[in-house]
Formats: C-alpha cells, structure tokens, sequence
C-alpha cells in the first residue's frame, strides 16, 4: 500500500533566522516506512532538486534515544499514543492527508535549525540533583538491599523517561514538570536514593523553574508521552516538594547558620 | 590498497603487557604495580575523553569523581543519548545469584569458548572478575534492575548461557545502565570537573613524538572547528555496523574517531568480526534506514520454523505441524533454539537463501509464540515481553501474538576495533580505546549481554587504574599547547575536508552512496564470505570512495547545523574501513565466530578454525592512502581453555 | 548550541531563556517564590474558596424555606461567637480569610500565568491539537478573571447594594429577590455560575495533583468528587435565580 500525503514543514536556517511553512509533495510512499523514512525521502529528493534538506534530530530510531521529535498535526510525536516520532509508521495516516510538521516550541528549547531545538535544559535539571552520589568503587553487595519489586517496578516506569522533550512541547505553559517528576521519582522509590531524597527535589525543582513553565494540571504531557509516563509522579514531585520543606536538612541547616547570623 | 592478492606484509612485533602470573591473580598484581597519581595531582591532569556511551560515560564520570579534569565530548545532542541506550536485553555478571554453577571461571570460560578462541585470555579473565562490581555500582546508583518477589535482583538466562548470569531492566537495560552513568557525569559537570561539549565531533587525533596529545572537533552547530590538548586521549565512540548502511545501530553510530586515529598510526585489530543478530525485523522495503533488533532473550520461548515446501503460500498459523521444518531443532538438539548468534543467523540466512524466506519478500523465518502462550498463558508472555511484541506489532503491523514474528538477521556489533594492549592502550601512548571501539575482548563472537558488561567495566573499573600507570610517568609536564604545529595542521586538514566535501557538488546524495556501500558489504562480507566475493567487494568499495570524491552531492555550507556535512564525513571514512575489511576477510583463511568463510566449513556446515595458521589478533597499520597496510600480528596463548572445536549439538 | 562548561568553573551550562532566581530567605517567601510552591498555595485558598462556596450555596437554599428564616440567617453570620466575640467578629475573621485567599490565589495565578507566557514566547504557528487538556483546564485563567469581576459586581448588588435599585440593609431575601427579578441580572447569574461550576471542576480534581494528594486507591474519587462538587454547588446556586425568575419564589 502506498500514499500521497502533503507536508507542510517549518524551515528556518538558523535560531536567530525567521521560519516559514514550505510545502511539500510525497507521492507514493510506502505505508510501512516511518515518519523519520518519510523525511528521508523528502530529502533525497530536496537535495536532485539542489535544495537543503530538512535537518531533523534523531538516532536510535527505535524510540528510545529521546533524540526525534517533532509536531505532527499540532501534536507531539504525531497522533499515536505512546509512540515516538521514529516509531509512528505511515500506516496511521490517510491516502492525500496534509501533515503540518514544527518543531517544540519553548523559552529552554531554543530552534537550531528547522526541526532541530536545544535541549540541554533538561540536562542542567539533572546535573541538579537527578543522581544518587556512589563515587564508583564505594558499592556494597547489589543484594544487601532488598528492594519490594513493587517498588522497583514503579521506580522502573518513571525511568522509563527517554527526555525527549515532548512534555514540554504538550504543555500548554511549556512546564517540565513530567519529565523532573519522574527522574525525582525514579530515585525516590528506591532505598539509594533516600539520603538525598529532600536536597534533591528542592534543587531540582529550581533548577527546572528557572527554565521552564509551571504545572497546572492539564494532563497534556502524560497523553504526549511516548513512553505514557503517569501525571502521578508530578503528584508525586509535589508532595516531595511539600515535605522536603521540612525534611531537606541541608537547607534547615542553612536556615539556622541564616538565623544565627542575624 | 593495491596489493590484495598478496599476502600482507607482516610482523609479530605486538606486546599486549599482559601481566605474568596465575590467570586470577594478574589483574590484582598489575594493579599494585602499576604507578598512581595523588589525589591532589590529578586535578593537574588534562583528559580528554570521546564519546559518552556505557564506556565513555562511565570513564568521564569516574575520572571526574577522581579529581582528573576531563572534557568529554560527543555527537548527541545529550550524552544520554549515546548508542547504549538502546541495548535491551541485559548484563551478564558472575555473581551465581541462582546457585547454578556460575563462577568468574565460568564466565571467563564461556567468553573465550563464544569468542572462537580468538580473544586475549586475561583480559577476559579481568572483565569475568569485575563484572560482578558492575552489578554492585549501578545498584548503588538506582539503576532499577528488575527483581524478584523478595526483593533481590532477578536474573535470566541469555543467548547461549546455560546459567542465568543476565541482569536486566525489562526490556531497557543498555537505557538504564547508561542513565546511571549519565547522571553520575552529569553530577561531575556540575562540579565543574568533567566539561561536556555535547554536538560535537572529533574529526582528527593530534599526534606528536608518537604519543596521543589531543584532538580537533567540530562544533555541529556553528561548525567551529577547535583544537583540545590533554596528557592522554581515551576514545569510547562506539562500533562500526553501520558501514554496512543497515544495522541495529544508531543512525549516528560511526567509525570517524576510530579511523582518524587509525590514519595518525593507532593499529586496526580485527576489523573483519562482526557480528550479525538473529532476531530482527526483516527489511520491509527500499527506504528502510535501519533495521530494529528484536531481544534475543525472544528465543527462549519463541520457536523457529520455516515451511517445509518453498512454495507454501498458506498463512502460517494454516501450516500443519508436519509441513513445518524446526531447523534449529532439528539440527542441533541439545541448544535448539538457543545455539549462539552466529550459528543462529547462518542457518537462517542458508534457509532463506535455498527458497525457504517466509513473508512477502520472503526475507524472514518465522519466530512462533502460539506454543508458549498456550503453555503459559498470554500474560506470562506479555510480562516477560510486551514492549517487544509492540514494538514489532509497530514497525511489522502484525499481532504478534496472533501471527508469528517474522525475523532474520542483522549486522548488531563489530568485535573488531582499535587494537590495545591489556592496559586499553593502543599502540600509541596516551590513546586509549574502551567500550565497542576497541577489539578487545569477545574475540571473533560477542556473547549476548556482554557488551555492556565490558564497555562498564572498561570505563568504571580497568582505565580509570590504568590510566594512571600513563598518567605517572607526565607529571609535571603541561600539556602541548594548542599552538603547537601538530595541533595547527590537524585543524587545516579538517577544514580542508570539510571544504573539499563541500566543493564536490556532484549529483549523488550521501545516503545513496552509503546505501551503496552497504550492499556490497552485505552481499560479499556479511555473513557468508569467499575469496572472490572479497576481492570483488573491495575493488567496488575502492571504486565507490572514488566516485564518492568527485560525485557526492553536500549542499549547504559548514557555519550551520548541516547533517549532509556531517555524514558525508562519516561515510567517507566507512569507505576506507570498508577496503581494510574486505582485506582482513581475506587474509583470514578461516572460519571463526562472526566471520564465516564459505571456503572453511565442516561438511555440515559449520565453521571451521585454523588455529595453527590464525591464532593471533590481526592489527592493521595504515602506511599512507594507496598503499597497502601492514598486518601486525598478536599471537593468542590459550593456557586455560583448551582450543576445541566449538559444538552446540 | 554547546552545553559547555570550563573545567573547574563551576559548571554553567548556558542555556538562553533561563530567568535564575533570587532566593529570597524568609522560608514562607522562598517557598512561595517557586511554581510548586505557588500551586500549593492557590490549591490551599482554593480549598477556602470551595469551602466558601459550598457554605455559601447551602446558606442560600434557605431562601426556600421562607423569608425570616435566611434573614435569621443573615443575622446569625454577625453574631457567631458573640458575647465573647464581638458582634460580626468573626464574620469578619472569615471574611478576612476569605478575601486574603482570594487575593492569594490571584496573585500566584497571575505569576504563574507571567511564567508560563516566558516559558513559551513564541506559540505554535500550525494549528495545536489538545487530548488531554479539557475546555475546563485550559480556561481557568478566564473563568478566574470572569468569576472575579462577577464577585466584584456581586458584592456591590447583594452586599452593599449600589448596583440593586431596592437594596434594603439587613434584607437579603428582599434584595435576593428584588435583584434577581431583573432578567440580565438573573442572567448574569446564571452565566457565572455556569463559568464557577467550570473553574470548581478543573481547581477540585487539580488541588489534589498540586498537594500531592495522590494514590492509586482514591485517584478515581478525585475526579468524581470534583464533577460532584461542581455539579452540586452550581445546582444549588443556579435553583436560586431559576426559581425566582420562574416566579417559584417571590
Ligand atoms: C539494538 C541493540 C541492542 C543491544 N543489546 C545489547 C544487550 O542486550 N546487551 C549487551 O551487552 N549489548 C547489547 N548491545 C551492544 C551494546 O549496546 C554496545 O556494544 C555498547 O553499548 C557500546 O557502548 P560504547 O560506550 O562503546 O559506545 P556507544 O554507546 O556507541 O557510544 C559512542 C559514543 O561516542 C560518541 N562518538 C562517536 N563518534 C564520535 C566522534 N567522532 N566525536 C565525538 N563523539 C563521538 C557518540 O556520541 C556516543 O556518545 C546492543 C546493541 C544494539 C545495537
Ligand atoms: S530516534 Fe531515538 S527515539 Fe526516535
């Protein structure tokens, strides 16, 4: 089976260039190529025709780099559930539909070049505190901590988080909540991550406001999410945060060398 | 290279400096002699460190943790981003969790025995020894192993293993592993003792008085190309499967660095074993970019079949058992459906290949669940695989749970690498090699889960001790500036390449002449090879690096992103690897591992060794473009495990 | 772009677009100074304001049981605790309460709208299609300001009456029914409350997301308890304009 579809794609040569929406014929295209394939093909003919091709990140294209990603239809990752954009094959679309492609748009994720955005946002979140402290040589035994399955199992669906950045791409206030929550997640449920369980979400936490929008509970991000990563780690998040008010010592340290200081 | 006909000029002049003494106890003996640096030197130490895979990332990280100051580069636009995120099955570690006769002995025995009898002995002991602290380290740092209803580490059994040593993180392992190392990198550039330069690309070596000083990158977005020095350079940029154009690689995946270093006179060991994977998704049509690898950990319950008639037109599940042919069963009783990888692709391919394909291009053989769903329960199968089934009901549209998987082998892994001694240096000082890069040690055929067993182990536990043993031996000394001639001319170089790669304009895409590229590899050095196919393979690639010079179309220019630019590079340096292993098939007159010459089978079928001619490791010396390369040859000791002939009747 | 940092530089990945914050040292402050914190805080005072409102509609319902009754009512509310009290002491108090959460939850809704206009300067040039995010969700900023002007107009209608011809002081069934007699008025009504049962079924299933409140056993209740929430108080507050309009009270 094969399809004609009409792309309309966002170019835009440089981050400080303005963009526009080029259009686009593919004619015939196989139905079991991917999305990622359909911009090869695109492509391959851009460049007969002596035009650049579209730049588009992407990698592993077995979804699970984080690395594609782009708006389909004004949608994260295109109209399939739980699927990245490398992993959404033609098959879903309709003989003679018109595809609108952009790329996230967002304050921290600033555009390269056409379908390509920094995200290195997501990496200064986690160079905040998205780690256990285990110097390497200083593990004990794996199996001296016994850890329910229950919550490894949990702690494993919110690592499950690829970072590809189309929570923020969904949310309509362009909050990071889902991709933070689930890293403070991850740790959090399980017993190594406890001695830094309250410095790490109140650093995380401002590391990520410093870049990002805030949560208001439009539930966009878990929809968009092709790994369907649950809003109940953003629950999650902000209980932590709540308790970690009282608990993270190393700021009640901080606040009585303050009191005392003054 | 010219003279393929002839045999390679040659010279046994290779020192692996493995430590004397007992197998068990060398690693623990080399560790006390080799020299240390401080704790308050180390920060008096540049290190420069590319690629932040399972073995570059947890290298950097560790190195940083140290007290070295470390840049650490890669291509991605994230280091978590890395090649190894994709690694799904597992990790092996010795740690007999499951009381079923595992040891570190075992382990060793095992690698050696899977790699043909053409890896370094004590280098794979070492890596059996620190596999369990792999374990013990990514626990400790929340990687979310999966685990029994007690609480403790669950384990299963992989691709030829008849224990179960495999650690796994459902069907995310490599994901997993490499975020632990990530976030311990992460931590490290937020001290301020590891900077990232993520985007950008190590496109030469800077070599002087013979020694590793430093690199040339360019920066991906603004094309910037900037020069590093550093008292040592480790290299961790992964393998080279994607010169065949399909693979289960990263698109990104390349050889750039490897080669670079090889072309400043750092030994290619081994290029011609790789490994091709047995269960993937048959390729689907002409515009396919790459192929997905389906876990081997599949077959412990999946069972394949090909229809006894050729013609067999009827749907799978309409084809009574009597017309079906088990050939894995059938052939090899005892491992059945569990044989090894290459023993596993070789009998499809040949079912394929006599008119047996099933599915539409008749390209595939059938992978069957309906057995085991029916003894287990759809739920048990969906637990111990469901992302895989969904992943294949994505990409094939099928229900796996309904028609049987179709499936076939692809290139996965290279064996092969830059050539190091048992410190992971190569031959020229102050480069080290980790991780997929280097040839070490799985020999001419990896074993499932054992990948991410030796890029960890390299990067946390073996260069971090011996990178101080190179380290000792410079204190005091600066590292070369960067003004220095060396450093000067390798960035012209650079810049000259990326200008000639842009003046070609010529009428081809990069993607068509890569596509080229792995076609021909495919069909004459892929999983099946003869003299003649080699020769003729490596007169088309020679044929094809030329055309490529004066006919490859690169539009755009390099002060932007540019990704043509970018793989236009990478492609070209696959082309000159794609000669050099053609010539290394060739030479290699013998059947081993991943490396199958049609010429060298038993009568049914199977590999045939020479270990009187071929024991040795095959490290090749780039003498100039246009010349041959000289072969440099390792002899391989097998005082432990005895060389047999490998049989999994 | 590069993510760069210089070794032993302390590690700023330079990313454009980030606002770094100045911790201010006061701990309430600082809390409140973060979007957690804000969302904490407006699902606190929304939670004063849902109290409110459920009171205030059942307070209301008296106007069917006759005219003394919800103007004794009316007097109760200033005399509650009194002798000890002063008289409207603690309606005052409440008020107090009420009107600080109102202003609270204002406040932290307008930043957090400020930080989410940063956070994405530049909107989706294709059309933006929402799965998840309800009609409810993402119009709570303007069924916020709505609610707000209508409280603005409420207060001077029914509480200090400027804005109601026949106000008489101390009179509530008078005003309520001379008030709500007039057909926009009983419009407005109508349509506010329209825009509070939106607000309420978005703010009551979200409050507990932002406090956390979360588990597997009662995650499902949540949004039960916010449709019934909402469903319950608009009803009982639009039965007061229907039934005076109809004429079913007068
Ligand atoms: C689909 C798949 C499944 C697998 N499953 C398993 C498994 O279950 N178990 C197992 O043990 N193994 C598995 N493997 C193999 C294993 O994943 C790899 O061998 C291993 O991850 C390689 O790690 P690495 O650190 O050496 O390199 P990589 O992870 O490939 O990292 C290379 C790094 O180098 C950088 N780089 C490369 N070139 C340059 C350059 N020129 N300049 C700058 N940076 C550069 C890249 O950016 C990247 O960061 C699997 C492989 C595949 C393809
Ligand atoms: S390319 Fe890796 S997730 Fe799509």
């Amino acid at each position: 089976m094969t399809l004609n579809l009409t792309l309309k794609v966002w170019r835009q040569d440089g981050p400080r260039d303005a963009g526009r929406f080029e259009t686009y014929e593919a004619n015939a295209v196989s139905e079991d190529i991917s999305f990622l394939e359909l911009l090869d093909v695109v492509n391959e003919d851009l460049v007969a025709q002596n035009r650049e091709p579209i730049a588009f990140d992407h990698d592993c294209r077995e979804g699970i780099c984080g690395m594609c990603g782009v708006m389909i239809n004004g949608q994260p990752h295109g109209p399939l559930r739980g699927t990245t954009t490398c992993q959404l094959h033609l098959r879903h679309f309709k003989d003679g539909d018109t595809v609108v492609v952009e790329p996230w748009r967002a304050a921290a994720f600033p555009i390269i070049r056409d379908l390509v955005v920094n995200r290195t946002a997501f990496d200064r979140i986690v160079m905040a505190g998205g780690y256990v402290t285990a110097p390497t040589g200083a593990a004990q035994d794996a199996n001296n901590i016994p850890v329910p399955k229950a919550n490894a199992d949990l702690a494993m669906d919110a690592a499950a988080c690829i970072g590809c950045g189309a929570c923020v791409a969904a949310c309509p206030n362009g909050a990071a909540q889902l991709f933070t929550s689930a890293k403070v997640a991850h740790l959090g449920l399980l017993p190594q991550g406890q001695p830094e369980r309250w410095s790490r979400v109140n650093a995380m936490v401002q590391r990520m406001e410093e870049h990002f929008g805030s949560c208001t509970n439009h539930r966009e991000c878990e929809a968009a999410c092709p790994k369907e990563i649950s809003i109940d780690f953003i629950a999650r998040l902000n209980r932590d945060y709540l308790k970690a008010q009282f608990k993270d010592r190393r700021q009640l340290l901080r606040a009585t060398d303050v009191a005392s200081e003054e | 290279m010219t003279a393929l006909d002839t045999a390679p000029a040659t010279t046994t002049d290779l020192d692996s400096h493995v430590p004397p003494g007992p197998i068990a106890e060398k690693w623990d003996v080399h560790r006390f002699e080799t020299r240390l640096v401080a704790p308050q030197n180390r920060r008096r130490f540049e290190v420069i460190v590319i690629g932040t895979g399972l073995a570059g990332g947890s290298a950097a990280a560790t190195l940083g943790e140290m007290g070295f100051n470390v840049k650490v580069f890669c291509f991605q636009d994230s280091p978590r981003r890395a090649h190894s995120i994709a690694a799904q099955g597992g990790i092996n570690a010795a740690k007999n969790y499951k009381n079923d006769g595992d040891s570190v002995y075992r382990l060793f025995y095992d690698t050696v025995k899977g790699g043909d009898y053409r890896s370094r002995e004590a280098n794979v002991y070492r890596l059996a020894q620190i596999s369990t602290e792999i374990i013990d380290q990514c626990t400790a740092q929340g990687v979310p192993f999966a685990r029994d209803y007690g609480g403790l580490l669950d384990n299963r059994s992989f691709g030829g293993a008849q224990v179960a040593r495999t650690f796994y993180a459902r069907g995310q392992t490599g994901q997993q592993l490499l975020l632990g190392a990530y976030q311990a990198l992460m931590r490290q550039v937020e001290l301020g003792s590891v900077a990232l330069y993520a985007r950008h690309e190590m496109l030469e070596l800077v070599v002087k008085d013979g020694r590793a000083v430093g690199v040339v990158v360019r920066d991906l977005v603004t094309g910037a190309v900037t020069s590093h020095s550093a008292h040592a350079v480790v290299l961790a940029s992964g393998g080279y499967g994607n010169v065949f154009f399909l693979s289960t690689n990263a698109k990104g995946s390349n050889v750039t660095a490897s080669w670079r270093a090889h072309r400043k006179g750092a030994y290619f060991a081994n290029p011609c074993y790789t490994q091709i994977h047995p269960t993937c998704i048959p390729v689907s049509g002409e515009h396919q970019s790459k192929l997905t690898l389906m876990s081997e950990s599949l077959r412990n319950d999946g069972r394949i079949w090909v229809p006894t008639n050729r013609d067999d037109r009827r749907s799978p599940n309409d084809i009574p058992p009597e017309d079906r042919d088990y050939y894995l069963e059938r052939r090899y009783p005892a491992f059945a459906n569990l044989v090894p990888r290459d023993v596993a692709s070789r009998a499809a391919k040949r079912m394929v290949d006599d008119g047996f394909g099933v599915g539409e291009l008749k390209n595939g053989v059938y992978l069957d669940f309906k057995e085991a769903i029916s003894r287990l329960g759809r739920g048990v199968i969906e637990q111990r695989y469901g992302n895989l089934f969904d992943m294949y009901r994505d990409i094939a549209g099928e229900d796996p749970y309904r028609v049987p998987m179709r499936i076939y082998p692809a290139v996965h892994y290279t064996m092969g690498g830059l050539w190091v001694d048992y410190n992971l240096m190569s031959n020229l000082p102050g480069l080290f090699v980790i991780g997929e890069a280097n040839f070490s040690d799985h020999g001419a055929n990896r074993l499932g889960a054992s990948a991410l067993m030796q890029g960890l182990a390299d990067g946390y536990f073996v260069l971090p001790a011996t990178i101080a043993g190179y380290l000792a031996g410079q204190l005091g000394q600066p590292p070369t500036p960067t003004s220095a001639p060396e450093f000067k001319d390798a960035e012209d170089s650079v810049r000259e390449r990326v200008n000639s790669l842009l003046g070609v304009r010529g009428s081809h895409s990069v993607d068509w002449f890569h596509r080229q590229l792995g076609k021909t590899l495919w069909e004459k050095c892929g999983m099946a090879r003869n003299a003649d196919g080699l020769k003729e393979a490596a007169r088309e690639v020679g044929d094809l690096r030329q055309r490529f010079w004066q006919d490859v179309r690169v539009l755009g220019e390099n002060e932007t992103l540019n990704q043509s630019l970018e793989k236009a590079g990478r492609v070209a340096d696959f082309l000159e690897l794609a000669e050099l292993l053609c010539q290394d098939a060739l030479h290699r007159e013998e059947s081993c591992g991943g490396h199958f010459r049609e010429e060298y089978q038993t009568p049914d079928g199977e590999a045939l060794r020479d270990d009187e001619r071929f024991a040795y490791v095959a490290a090749w010396e780039f003498k100039g473009d246009g010349a041959a390369e000289r072969l440099h040859q390792e002899p391989l000791d097998f005082e432990y495990v005895h060389l047999a002939q490998r049989s999994y009747k | 772009m590069v993510s760069r940092t210089t070794p032993g530089g302390g590690g700023a990945v330079a990313v454009p677009g980030a606002h770094p914050r100045q911790r201010p040292r006061l701990w309430l402050l600082d809390f409140y100074g973060t979007a957690v914190g804000k969302k904490a805080v407006m699902a606190i005072t929304g939670i004063v304001g849902l109290g409110f409102v459920l009171v205030h509609m059942l307070g209301n319902l008296k106007i069917y049981t006759g005219e003394q009754h919800l103007n004794d009512y009316g007097e109760y509310l200033r005399e509650i605790g009194s002798p000890i009290i002063p008289e409207t002491g603690t309606l005052w108090l409440l008020r107090a309460i009420l009107i600080v959460a109102v202003l609270i939850h204002v406040h932290a809704a307008w930043s957090l709208t400020q930080m989410n206009r940063r956070a994405r300067p530049t909107g989706y040039q294709g059309p933006r299609r929402f799965v998840a995010a309800d009609y409810a969700s993402r119009t709570m900023r303007w069924t916020g300001v709505l609610l707000a002007l209508f409280i603005v107009f409420h207060l001077f209608d029914l509480t200090w009456g400027p804005a109601n011809p026949n106000f008489t002081r101390g009179e509530p069934y008078h005003n309520l029914v001379e008030s709500l007699s007039r057909g926009w008025v009983a419009a407005i009504y109508i349509v506010a409350n329209l825009l509070l049962g939106l607000h309420l079924y978005h703010g009551a299933w979200s409050l507990f997301q932002s406090l956390g409140w979360n588990n597997p056993r009662f995650n499902l209740w949540r949004r039960y308890f916010a449709i019934a929430f909402a469903a319950v108080v608009v009803a009982g507050n639009l039965s007061i304009p229907i039934a005076i309009v109809s004429g079913a009270v007068d």
